[in-house]
Order: C-alpha cells, then sequence, then structure tokens
C-alpha cells in the first residue's frame, strides 16, 4: 500500500482510512483524503478499507501567509 | 472565552489633551490639489513627496508602466528604480519608500482586498524589500486620487504629512507633543484629524514606532479605527526595515483623511459581478470557517499544533521544531483564555475572514506603559513562532507582551524573534555573556530580559543598539570583536541577503529551502509556502516538481502583490466540494473568483497564464534590480545551513533515527557503514549530501525561471516577456557576457 506515494509501513489486515489518520497525527481539520484517486468523506474514514495494493493520498491543504 | 458583547470601549485622549496637541502644531506647508476621480480601479496619478523640500507633486502614470507593472507592488519597484542608483543605500536621501494599494485594493464585497504594497532600499539587506500591510491607509490614499505614493528627501525636524481628500490639500506639519510610540500616536492622530467620533473611522495613520529610529529591523504600522471597541488598531509593514527609512526621513506620521468609504469608489467596468463573488465567498466562509481554518476564532495561528507535530515550528532559534511546550499556547489557549470572540476582526472592510483578532484590555507588566490595559492585535503564526518557542518562550501572556511593544516600538516581529533567537544560542554558545550584553541574561526562555532588550531598542541605549542592527551586521560584529566565529555563526545565524528567515523549519523540505532561498527580498514565505506540499503530501517529489512549483508558486503569489489583495482568502478557506476538483490545492474556484473580480473591476479578461505573466514582468524586473544593487545572483541565494539541515551534535541527536535512516535510503550509504560511521562523520555525510540537493535545486529552478545557471535572466526571457527595457539590459548583458550565455 502507498501513502503519498510512499510505500506504506504500517499496512496490514483490516487497516482503515482512519487508522491510517490516526496513526500518522494527521490532526488538520483540512484533508483531502483519495483511495485510488476516489475521493473518501470524513465521515467514511472509519469504514474505508485499505487493501495492500490500494494508493492512498491524505493531503493536507495548508495555507501559509 | 472572552465575547465582544463585554469588552468595554477604550478610553480616547481626552479634549483637553488633544487641544494642547493642536495648539502646537506648525503648518509648514500645504499645497491644494484636485481629486482625481478613480475609475476600473484606477486613478493613473502618483503623488510624489519630498519631505526635505516640503513639496507635493502628482504626475501622469504612463500606459506603458500601468501596462507593465500593472499596480501595488509593480509601481512600487518601477518607482524606486527611477530614484536609486547602485550606490544607494537606506539613508541615502535619494532612497524612496513608494506604496501602493493596487487595481483591486478599496473594494469592501470579497475578502482581504484592503492590502498595501511597501517598496524601500533595505538597511538590512541594501536591496529593494517588499512587505505588504492591511489597514487603512493604502486604499485612503486611493480613493484620495493616487494610485501611488512616492516619499523622498529627508526632514531637518520630525514632520507628519497629511493628505485630506475632503478639503483637497496635502500639508507637512511640525506636531510635536504628540507620542512616538505607534498605538499612542494613532489614536492621537486619528482623534485629532477627526471631525468627530464617528469620523474617526474616515482616518487612516501610518507610523513606525520609537525603535525604529534605532533598529534595522523598523516597520511601518498602518492604522485601522475599529469603531465597536473605540480604539485604533494596527497592521504592519513588517519585513526588512521599512520603519527604519521612515523615521530616517524623520516622518513622525502620515495622515490620510476621507470623506467616507462607498460600495463602489473603485468604478468597477462590472459591479454587480464583484457583488456576486463576494456574496459566493462571505457564504463558504460563513457555512466551512469554523470546520476548516477558524480563521474568525483564532486568526492565522491557528496552525502551531499541526505545524509542531511536524517539526516544523522553529524551536530554539530553528535548530529543533517540534516546540514540546506548544500544548501552552496552542489554538484553544489563544482562544479559550486571550483573544475576544465575535468581533468583525477584518482589517479592512467586507473581510468576512476577519483573523485579524485582539487580546482587549490586555495588562502590560513592563516597560514604559507598565500597568496600562492596551488592545494587542494577533499574535499572528509567525509573531507567535517567532516570539515565543523559537526563544524558548511558551507563556502566552508574554509572546502577547513581546508582541505588543513590537507593534508599538515600530519593530518587525518576525525579525525581532528570529534575531533574539539567535541572540540566545550566541549566548549559550559562550559568544555573549552578561558582560557582553550589559547584564541581560539571553537565556532560552527568558522573557524578561528578551522585553528588557527591546525596551533598549526603544531608548537607543545599551545592548539594544547592537540588537537593532539584525543578525548579519550582528554576525560581523561579534566576529570582529572576536566572540564568535564567522563560519559558525553563518551556519546557524537564519539570515539570508541580510534578511531574518520567518517562521517555518526547512530542515525536512528541499522545496522549502529554496522557497526561502531563492526569494527576491530575502527569506519571507510569501512568496512559496511549499513546506507541506513537499515534506507532508509528496506531491513535488520529483527536481523537476520542485522546480516547477518554485517556478509557478511565486509568480501565482506575487499576482496578489500586484492587485492590493490578501493571499490568506485563497486556500485558508475552501468550497466544501474542493475535494472533487482536479487539483484541490489551487483551489481552482477561487482562483476562478480572482480572474472574475479583475474582469470585473478593469474590464479586462484575463487567464491563469495571463497572472503568472504580469507577475512574470515584475518579478523579473525585481531580480535585475537586485543585481543592479549588487546582489541577485546565485551567491546571493546560498542559505544557512542550518535551514538545510542540522548544524550543531544536539541536533542531528534529536532526530538521529530520521537521519541515519536517510543517510541509508537516500545519500546511498549502507546500514553497514552507517553504523561504522562516528556521529561526526554522519553529520558531515548528511551536511555533503543536503548541501548538494540544494545546488542541484538550484540548477532545475533556474532555467525553469528563464535565468542562466548564474542566476541571470537571459535576454530572450526578457524580450517573451516584453521586457526587454533598455535598463535591464544594461544590467543583465555585460553578465550574460561573462558567463557565456
Amino acid at each position: 500500500m502507498k501513502l503519498n506515494n510512499r510505500e506504506y509501513k504500517g499496512f496490514r489486515e483490516g487497516l482503515t482510512v482512519q487508522d491510517v489518520i490516526r496513526e500518522n497525527s494527521f490532526t488538520w481539520p483540512k484533508l483531502v483524503v483519495k483511495l485510488n484517486r476516489k475521493v473518501i468523506w470524513p465521515e467514511e474514514y472509519e469504514n474505508t478499507v485499505i487493501e495492500e495494493t490500494d494508493d492512498l493520498e491524505v493531503i493536507h491543504l495548508l495555507g501559509g501567509g | 472565552m472572552i465575547h465582544i458583547c463585554n469588552v468595554p470601549r477604550y478610553q480616547a485622549p481626552s479634549a483637553e489633551e488633544l487641544a494642547e496637541m493642536r495648539k502646537h502644531h506648525v503648518l509648514l506647508r500645504s499645497f491644494d490639489y484636485e481629486r482625481t476621480p478613480i475609475m476600473r480601479g484606477y486613478t493613473d496619478k502618483i503623488l510624489t513627496i519630498d519631505v526635505g523640500e516640503k513639496s507635493a507633486e502628482i504626475a501622469d502614470i504612463p500606459a506603458e508602466v500601468k501596462e507593465k507593472f500593472v499596480g501595488g507592488k509593480g509601481y512600487c519597484l518601477r518607482y524606486l528604480w527611477d530614484a536609486v542608483n547602485p550606490q544607494t543605500r537606506w539613508d541615502s536621501p535619494e532612497n524612496e519608500i513608494v506604496m501602493s494599494p493596487g487595481p483591486i485594493a478599496g473594494i469592501t464585497q470579497y475578502g482581504g482586498t484592503g492590502k498595501t504594497l511597501i517598496c524601500t532600499i533595505s538597511p538590512l539587506t541594501d536591496i529593494p524589500i517588499d512587505s505588504n500591510v492591511g489597514g487603512f491607509f493604502g486604499p485612503y490614499l486611493k480613493f484620495a486620487g493616487f494610485d501611488a505614493l512616492e516619499i523622498k528627501g529627508k526632514s531637518e525636524k520630525d514632520v507628519i504629512v497629511v493628505i485630506d481628500a475632503t478639503k483637497g490639500t496635502i500639508s507637512f506639519e511640525e506636531a510635536p507633543l504628540e507620542h512616538f510610540d505607534a498605538h499612542v500616536l494613532c489614536e492621537e492622530l486619528t482623534a485629532l484629524y477627526a471631525d468627530d467620533e464617528n469620523d474617526k473611522k474616515n482616518i487612516a495613520v501610518a507610523a513606525a514606532g520609537s525603535g525604529a529610529d534605532h533598529a534595522n529591523i523598523g516597520m511601518l504600522n498602518f492604522s485601522f479605527y475599529d469603531p465597536r471597541r473605540g480604539v485604533t488598531r494596527l497592521k504592519q509593514a513588517g519585513r526588512g526595515g521599512i520603519g527604519r527609512v521612515f523615521r530616517n526621513k524623520k516622518i513622525k506620521a502620515l495622515v490620510c483623511k476621507i470623506d467616507g468609504v462607498k460600495a463602489n469608489l473603485n468604478n468597477a467596468y462590472d459591479f454587480g459581478l464583484i457583488n456576486k463573488t463576494g456574496l459566493k465567498f462571505h457564504r463558504e466562509v460563513a457555512n466551512n470557517d469554523t470546520k476548516q481554518n477558524d480563521m474568525r476564532g483564532v486568526g492565522t495561528a491557528y496552525s502551531l499544533r499541526t505545524l509542531a507535530d511536524y517539526d516544523i515550528v522553529p524551536t530554539h532559534n530553528f535548530k529543533f521544531g517540534d516546540a514540546p511546550g506548544i500544548d501552552e499556547m496552542t489554538a484553544a489557549v489563544f482562544k479559550s483564555d486571550w483573544l475576544t470572540q465575535g468581533a468583525a476582526d477584518g482589517c479592512w472592510y467586507g473581510c468576512s475572514m476577519a483573523c485579524a483578532k485582539a487580546s482587549d484590555h490586555f495588562l502590560l507588566k513592563t516597560g514604559p506603559y507598565k500597568g496600562q490595559r492596551v488592545c494587542v492585535d494577533g499574535p499572528e503564526y509567525e509573531s507567535a513562532a517567532g516570539l515565543g518557542p523559537s526563544c524558548g518562550i511558551y507563556n502566552p501572556q508574554e509572546v502577547l507582551e513581546i508582541n505588543f511593544y513590537c507593534d508599538t516600538y515600530g519593530l518587525d516581529t518576525i525579525s525581532y524573534g528570529t534575531m533574539t533567537a539567535f541572540l540566545m544560542e550566541c549566548y549559550e554558545r559562550g559568544i555573549l555573556n552578561k558582560e557582553r550584553t550589559g547584564g541581560l541574561d539571553l537565556t532560552w526562555g527568558n522573557a524578561a530580559d528578551d522585553l528588557e532588550m527591546m525596551h533598549q531598542i526603544a531608548r537607543g541605549e545599551g545592548f539594544g543598539l547592537i540588537a537593532g542592527l539584525g543578525i548579519h551586521k550582528q554576525k560581523e560584529y561579534f566576529a570582529k570583536m572576536g566572540w564568535g566565529d564567522i563560519n559558525e555563526m553563518n551556519d546557524f545565524g537564519m539570515e539570508q541577503k541580510g534578511l531574518e528567515y520567518s517562521e517555518y523549519s526547512a530542515k525536512e523540505s528541499l522545496a522549502q529551502q529554496g522557497g526561502y532561498g531563492l526569494t527576491n527580498k530575502g527569506p519571507q514565505h510569501d512568496e512559496a509556502w511549499l513546506i507541506f506540499m513537499d515534506q507532508v503530501n509528496n506531491q513535488i517529489p520529483t527536481f523537476e516538481d520542485k522546480a516547477e512549483a518554485l517556478y509557478f508558486y511565486p509568480m501565482f503569489r506575487t499576482w496578489f502583490g500586484l492587485m492590493g489583495l490578501c493571499k490568506l482568502p485563497w486556500n485558508d478557506i475552501v468550497p466544501a466540494d474542493n475535494a472533487l476538483t482536479d487539483d484541490p490545492k489551487m483551489v481552482p474556484e477561487h482562483v476562478e473568483n480572482y480572474l472574475n473580480l479583475y474582469y470585473a473591476m478593469t474590464g479586462n479578461k484575463l487567464d491563469v497564464d495571463g497572472m503568472i505573466r504580469q507577475s512574470e514582468r515584475v518579478y523579473n524586473f525585481q531580480r535585475i534590480f537586485n543585481i543592479r544593487m549588487g546582489k541577485g545572483l546565485r551567491a546571493n541565494d546560498a542559505i544557512p545551513y542550518r535551514s538545510a539541515g542540522p548544524v550543531f551534535e544536539d541536533e542531528y541527536l534529536w532526530r538521529e533515527e530520521r537521519y541515519d535512516t536517510q543517510l541509508v535510503e537516500l545519500a546511498g550509504y549502507t546500514e553497514e557503514q552507517v553504523k561504522n560511521m562516528s556521529l561526526q562523520e554522519r553529520m558531515a555525510a548528511t551536511r555533503k549530501y543536503r548541501e548538494a540537493q540544494y545546488q542541484t535545486l538550484i540548477d532545475a529552478v533556474y532555467p525553469k525561471r528563464g535565468w542562466t545557471l548564474g542566476g541571470v535572466p537571459t535576454v530572450e526571457h526578457l524580450k517573451e516577456l516584453g521586457m526587454d527595457l533598455p535598463e535591464l539590459l544594461e544590467v543583465v548583458e555585460p553578465l550574460l557576457a561573462e558567463e557565456g550565455a
């Protein structure tokens, strides 16, 4: 599984989007999450299970003044 | 939590005090003028004042200047170029302060539309600095009939310049009894020039502060009157020492008076489209801000906690990045205990983002205003991070007090924070001690002595005079005195081109190292803030990707400075369905909004390529301006090593596993080799790798920008931009010949 174009070392069976966000301390409120290029909305994080061949993008939208 | 309903009004200066001040005013000279109405965002007039001669002239802005330089920063740089020569320094009489609000500035229907750009030859860098500022002065200047203001000469005595659009006069006056510190001076001048309480909102003041008399890091405040609180508040053109130049010209303040802000003073081409675009934006803020950045609740300091999670908050002079005490001063703490909620905190009318937060009736514990209760604007992220964790300070009260005194003394919070952190590290390393600081104990976290140092700057005494030099000149001074090694200080003194770094630790983002190092004015993030896109999102992994970003974003962001726009409403709030767009990081709907605003204002259609082209002309002009002034080549884009990697052993050991892993995964060493290397060997290998990466990045970026590998814009590129102006070719052609380009 890939997270933001890098191999994700923490992959395991049953891993969800919410797990990845928690394990990586992605606390930012303005995240854009895409699994295999499909947008995953916040209410879907908990129930979206990731497969070993999946490509997950968790993009932080931060402004920077 | 403090709500605006419970905030008592501030006390205005007494009528007796004001009468006494007014009695002592001396009118030196006055001119009548006819106000030029604004048409489609422009008056096409520039006002030039000479504070030495006490003269004022109004001239047309030629169509060619308008076409190539657009407004805002473009106008500032064009007129500054014409005023100075390669020998001009910040305190030369011919050095000018030029300010221009840009064609969209002054509308009240969209967020962030009150910005003014200011340029001068900087006392820190000896090249042009550009700094943007909110508040009333820029838009009021335009409403008074001027797209730009050019200030030249030096006055012998302190002078104020009053542009009164209600009477059609420009006057030079002495105002000897008013205070020098900005929070008092702006309050006094607002009250003095307003016809009555209701008229205070029609007065704009620009003023520095007593610190700017003595410090190269002096900045310029722009006031905005807050009728709900009954107080004159301040926004800052912080970077690069503009306030120092202002005070060196003996300008005490600029005042601009108008007869009211109305909906369409800019005479837009399609006012209905501006309204429509603004309504869409305001709805978005109302619906999404609390779920996104909460700009209305805490302002830009919202990001402190998250940035600390990624080792980005400068900690102990950028040595570390995790700000271990950050929980004591997170956005939540500021919101619950310090910042007033529910106020219309825009620094210009109509900004629903309202991020100009304030701490009301804040009790000062030190300095000349000790015991008084004041309105403290901010802190913004930069101020909080630089004055706080970078100096080892995590107490919100102390951060707010330092922030307040920086503002009223006219000192840039970013430069002051980064500079103080440098001095604290010098103190830690024995380069400084109590004997050398005149008794100041500059230990990490010692806010009391930090404040005392700032009060010394304002009084122009003791170690404050050395502090006021800024890091670049401090390094030279410490080396000359035999206190420290210049090479070592160059590694950890966080300045480049003479300007102090703004507050992001870029060690883990090569693109951000370039975002700082490959700027025109010096390391300020407003050109290219790529740190999350690179370090966390990994969206620009290759040199080609990074180079493209370091071409596109500086140009895209420059455009805001041509127009008089704030960048924050671009991407600190996004439409709810932004994630579904092709390129969420660009916030395509907002880019469309800006193109609509430009068309609606000027009647001219523009696309993204056109935006970039407008910026690119000005950007390359500024690069060549730097070269003309003696900087602006590849050697000047070098960065202090701390911006790229760990300088000292404890710095490496703090993230030893990360650095060791990178030696294997990125730098080509085997695990066995790394295991057998000493700490010093691993540090040297890390440095060699990272410094080479930065050079490779430059090799990729310069050609993308149309520059040679030496950093000089090529003639072909200038021709393509329509910028093959004789004065530019005169600068670049000899260098291109030397390079064989």
